[in-house]
């Protein structure tokens, strides 16, 4: 068993159990966190398997801001916890029972399927070159086309969120600078054409009331 | 005892059940279910890698690639999506979503 071995085993195990601590949590929050843990264990594991581009990928973009995007998003909503997980545990044993066959016949299939491959033959080392070189060399030559693709989804995923959550505010007093320049003194005064305004009431009933009383 | 293919592949398979359970258990939570799901996807990543190492074909780490791409604009858009249902009806339960049940 070297040392490899060893570090295989402490950082699945701790991928494991963030993994079960991010399905279990109470808080979202912490959930999140427990995500960003297992992201981190994942990343080892693929510098384990000398992946690594990805590996690095992986803690910047996933961790560097998926997740932070996710942090912000569950803080933001403020989610209040139902004191009651009766659904929880009213669906905990058939969860558990498809869990345990899904994972048994995964790993059943890839046992059998697979027999003991441990050449850890290095992906790209044929070349002589590192994995980041080997991975650029096949990204920008043989999936010259799919990496536009990807770059085109992104940019549709970043205009999709835009436009999702854009809102005009009713209640907003910004001013639209262009506008404010843009303006007349016509636009600023008007007159507005106005017949005369009506006669006050005649005086001269209230006058021969006075002379009555006098 | 060195690494074989297999003690990854395991992993990566638990991994999947771990997130299956995940969204049986987390019904409620429509946040949980998306983190779910970018544990599967962590879980395919994981027998990507694996088998691009073993075999020493790194077309499998440039599927990795675009399966992070995907995932990552998958994320934005579902957070997108949770954050204009929390403003129009104040609550992510997925188990109030029945408007269009009839």
């Amino acid at each position: 068993m070297n040392y490899q071995t060893g570090f295989f085993y402490l950082f699945a195990a701790v991928l494991l159990f963030a993994a079960f601590r991010v399905i279990t949590a109470r808080n979202p929050v912490h959930a999140v966190l427990y995500l960003m843990l297992s992201f981190t264990q994942a990343a080892a594991l693929w510098l384990i398997l000398k992946a690594e581009f990805l590996g690095i990928t992986l803690v910047l973009v996933y961790l560097g801001a998926v997740m932070v995007l996710f942090l912000f998003v569950v803080m933001m909503l403020d989610i209040r916890f139902e004191g009651d997980r009766w659904s929880f545990w009213q669906n905990f044993p058939l969860a558990l029972v498809i869990g345990a066959l899904v994972a048994a016949e995964i790993a059943a299939v890839t046992w059998v399927g697979f027999p003991k491959i441990a050449g850890g033959e290095v992906a790209g080392a044929a070349e002589g070159v590192s994995n980041t070189k080997a991975l650029g060399i096949l990204l920008y030559t043989e999936y010259l086309y799919p990496i536009q693709v990807a770059a085109v989804i992104l940019l549709v995923a970043m205009l999709t969120a835009i436009a999702l959550t854009l809102r005009h505010r009713k209640d907003s007093k910004a001013i639209n600078p262009g506008d404010q320049v843009r303006v007349r003194a016509a636009d600023r005064l008007v007159v507005v054409p106005m017949a005369a305004t009506t006669r006050p009431a005649d005086p001269a009933p209230a006058a021969q009331e006075e002379g009555k009383a006098s | 005892m060195t690494l074989t293919l297999g003690h990854f592949l395991t992993v990566g398979a638990i991994l999947f059940a771990l997130s299956v359970i995940g969204i049986f258990l987390n019904r409620k939570n429509l946040i949980v279910l998306l983190m779910a799901i970018e544990l599967m996807l962590l879980a395919v990543n994981m027998n990507f890698v694996a088998f691009s190492h073993y075999l020493g074909d790194m077309h499998g780490q440039v599927f990795v690639f675009f399966i992070l791409t995907v995932a990552a604009a998958e994320s934005a858009i579902g957070l997108a999506i949770l954050v204009l249902l929390f403003r129009n009806r104040s609550s992510i339960s997925a188990e109030e979503l029945n408007t269009l049940k009839g």
